[in-house]
């Protein structure tokens, strides 16, 4: 069995662990959803796979060094997906297992959306459109200091729709920002239905491509590729780094999986009991494939 | 106190805020001063000719202006955000709200042009919304200093306080209304008459109405009215204990201040006498819930009474409408 948690740096997990430890976060984001009775599920299992790959491959961010300005920087602007944040934070140790038991609770710390209040959160978010112009003011001050530390962001496709996006991608581009890496969990769904029918923004890629971003495309579920794509960072010196991560809504629990109603719908007791056994199946299905190898 | 009619006059505070911006980014190369197409208005040219890496300009971009700001300030950046007041609130009010004050990153938001500096340009360019929706928001303090010495003071407090923060700041000249080694703090009124245990009226007021206040006391004075006028250059922290103090020891009380009447030092102030259970007759100037007149500053102070001599007639009525009532 892989160990509990994660490696110190510089000595990187490999990418079976991270996927055995994708499995581990979305059944805590599960339980997590299930002892507040709220949450994001749908968003959160959308992104698992990228803030895995992110805080545990790509990012030197750890309670260790925290504290610092010298890392590298997150900042969840899909704040509504918190779950997933609090799961991979708690993972890398920033606070322990039990403190999750209150999210969403009267005075707990762990509300529906991320809070600097939390250990291992940088940036207040929840309002769409808020993390990038914090981001690029950030990736401004490294490239100010000549820091080597990149500022990751993750989006939601919906989000995209937000025009103080678009003002903060105009001004990245204008500086030539290329440690900062923002990041579309692009899972084809909102709130209210597909993305292409409440407000299309294809095309994508052409569209961050025109304002100066160097794009790529990817299956933002697939760890691996998700590791080899951030290794190559930055895609383009003098660019801004943009990745559309193709993921699905609801990711690793079939009734959930593409649906919209999911997006924060909380799932009955038998849904519960089934989503667990999915996930277990999933962990049966990694020991197999990595037993064969 | 000014002395005579012509008090000696000084720049508009504009100038003072780039001047002192300047000789503060001399000291410190972490000061940043974050602009969208304002560097002009801001009187911030000469800042960035001296220190162009620390200029960073957005373009006429307020949301994005305050959300760089807050990006920069989290990563230990001294930071002026320095923007039009009327677009700063109002445009970018959920980024002041949310990425300054809700996530606590010390930046330092210059409103320009601030109240009705822009006058004739329209309601567009007004801002005299400013103390009633940062008031609402927890976790930034609101400053409108008064003259070029409160100005000067307000930038440098401002760098050391090292939390949210936004001062709005006019373009026009402006009258020195204190002695040097007037006392500075936030969050403290400065009383700009001499102590005296009662006067007939209190005269409350902020930013550039404190120099109509100054005046209209000295025109109260040759009417025989004693007055202690204060300026409230801290609408948050906002000094009850002061302000109280000065009702308490008058007849009387007005308020004056380039801002709606809505949520504005009117009403901070009248909720504070009323909770401390101070009963005096108020007259509370401001501009008025109505479609403002068309004109220059000046003009739109003249037609709401908020220059020296509206400040006289209101404080002379309301202390004649007492008399009449005791007698
Ligand atoms: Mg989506």
């Amino acid at each position: 069995m892989p160990p509990t948690s994660a490696p110190p740096n510089p000595i990187k997990p490999s990418i079976a662990w991270m996927e055995h430890q994708a499995i581990q976060y979305r059944k805590a984001i599960l339980e997590m959803i299930w002892q507040a009775q709220a949450g994001h599920i749908g968003g959160s299992l959308s992104c698992i796979d990228l803030l895995t790959v992110l805080y545990h491959h790509t990012m030197e961010i750890t309670p260790g060094n925290f504290a610092q300005n010298e890392r590298d920087h997150y900042i969840h602007s899909k704040g509504h997906a918190v779950e997933a944040l609090y799961a991979v934070l708690q993972g890398l140790g920033f606070f322990s297992r039990e403190a999750l038991d209150t999210s969403q609770r009267k005075h707990s710390a762990f509300l529906g959306h991320p809070t600097r209040v939390v250990a291992g959160i940088e940036h207040n978010t929840g309002a769409l459109g808020h993390g990038l112009p914090v981001a690029v003011g950030m990736a401004l001050a490294a490239a100010i200091d000549r820091s080597p530390h990149r500022i990751f962001t993750l989006m939601g496709d919906g989000e995209l729709a937000e025009g103080s996006i678009w003002e903060a991608a105009a001004c990245a581009a204008h500086y030539q920002l290329d440690r900062l890496v923002a990041i579309v969990d692009c899972n084809g769904l909102q709130i209210s239905g597909p993305t292409s029918q409440v407000l299309s923004m294809e095309p994508l890629a052409q569209k961050w491509a025109a304002f100066g971003f160097a794009v790529r495309e990817i299956n933002g579920h697939d760890i691996a590729a998700l590791a080899a794509l951030f290794d190559s960072l930055p895609f383009e010196p003098g660019k801004p780094n943009l990745v559309i991560a193709h993921t699905t809504k609801g990711k690793g629990v079939s009734f959930i999986e593409d649906r919209a109603e999911w997006h924060h719908h909380v799932p009955s007791e038998a849904e519960y009991h089934q989503a667990m056994r999915e996930f277990a199946a999933a962990e049966s299905e990694w020991e197999a494939r990595y037993a064969n190898i | 106190m000014p002395t005579s009619e012509t008090s000696i006059m000084g720049k508009p505070n504009q100038d003072i805020f780039s001047d002192t911006l300047v000789s503060l980014a001399h000291e410190n190369p972490n000061i940043i001063a974050v602009t969208s197409d304002s560097r002009g208005s801001g009187k911030l040219t000469s800042f960035a000719r001296e220190f162009p890496r620390q200029l960073v300009e957005v373009g006429i971009a307020e949301q994005n202006l305050v959300g760089i700001a807050a990006g920069l300030a989290a990563m230990g950046k001294s930071v002026f955000a320095v923007s039009p007041a009327c677009f700063l609130t109002a445009r970018a009010l959920e980024q002041i709200k949310n990425d300054v004050a809700y996530s606590n990153h010390p930046v330092i938001l210059i409103g320009i042009s601030a109240g009705v500096s822009y006058g004739a340009l329209g309601a567009t360019h007004h801002a005299i919304h400013d103390f009633a929706v940062l008031q609402a928001i927890h976790n930034i303090d609101i400053l409108a200093p008064a003259d070029n010495f409160e100005t000067e003071q307000a930038v440098r407090t401002a760098v050391t306080r090292n939390r949210p923060l936004y001062m709005r700041i006019g373009k026009k000249s402006m009258p020195h209304l204190h002695p040097p080694g007037t006392p500075f703090n936030i969050g403290k009124a400065i009383q700009l008459t001499p102590v005296q245990e009662q006067y007939d009226v209190a005269i409350v007021a902020t930013g550039e109405t404190v120099a109509p206040a100054a005046m209209a006391s000295r025109h109260l004075a040759a009417q025989g009215y004693s007055s202690c006028v204060l300026s409230l250059h801290s609408i948050r922290p906002f000094d009850e204990a002061e302000v109280m103090h000065a009702a308490h020891a008058s007849r009387v009380v007005i308020t004056v201040e380039e801002h709606s009447i809505n949520g504005g030092l009117g009403s901070r102030t009248v909720a504070a006498l009323m909770q401390g259970r101070i009963w005096k007759p108020v007259k509370m100037l401001a501009i008025p819930d109505q479609h403002i007149i068309t004109g220059s500053q000046q003009d739109i102070f003249e037609e709401y009474g908020l220059n020296a001599e509206g400040i006289t007639r209101h404080a002379v009525t309301l202390l004649e409408q007492g008399r009449e009532k005791v007698q």
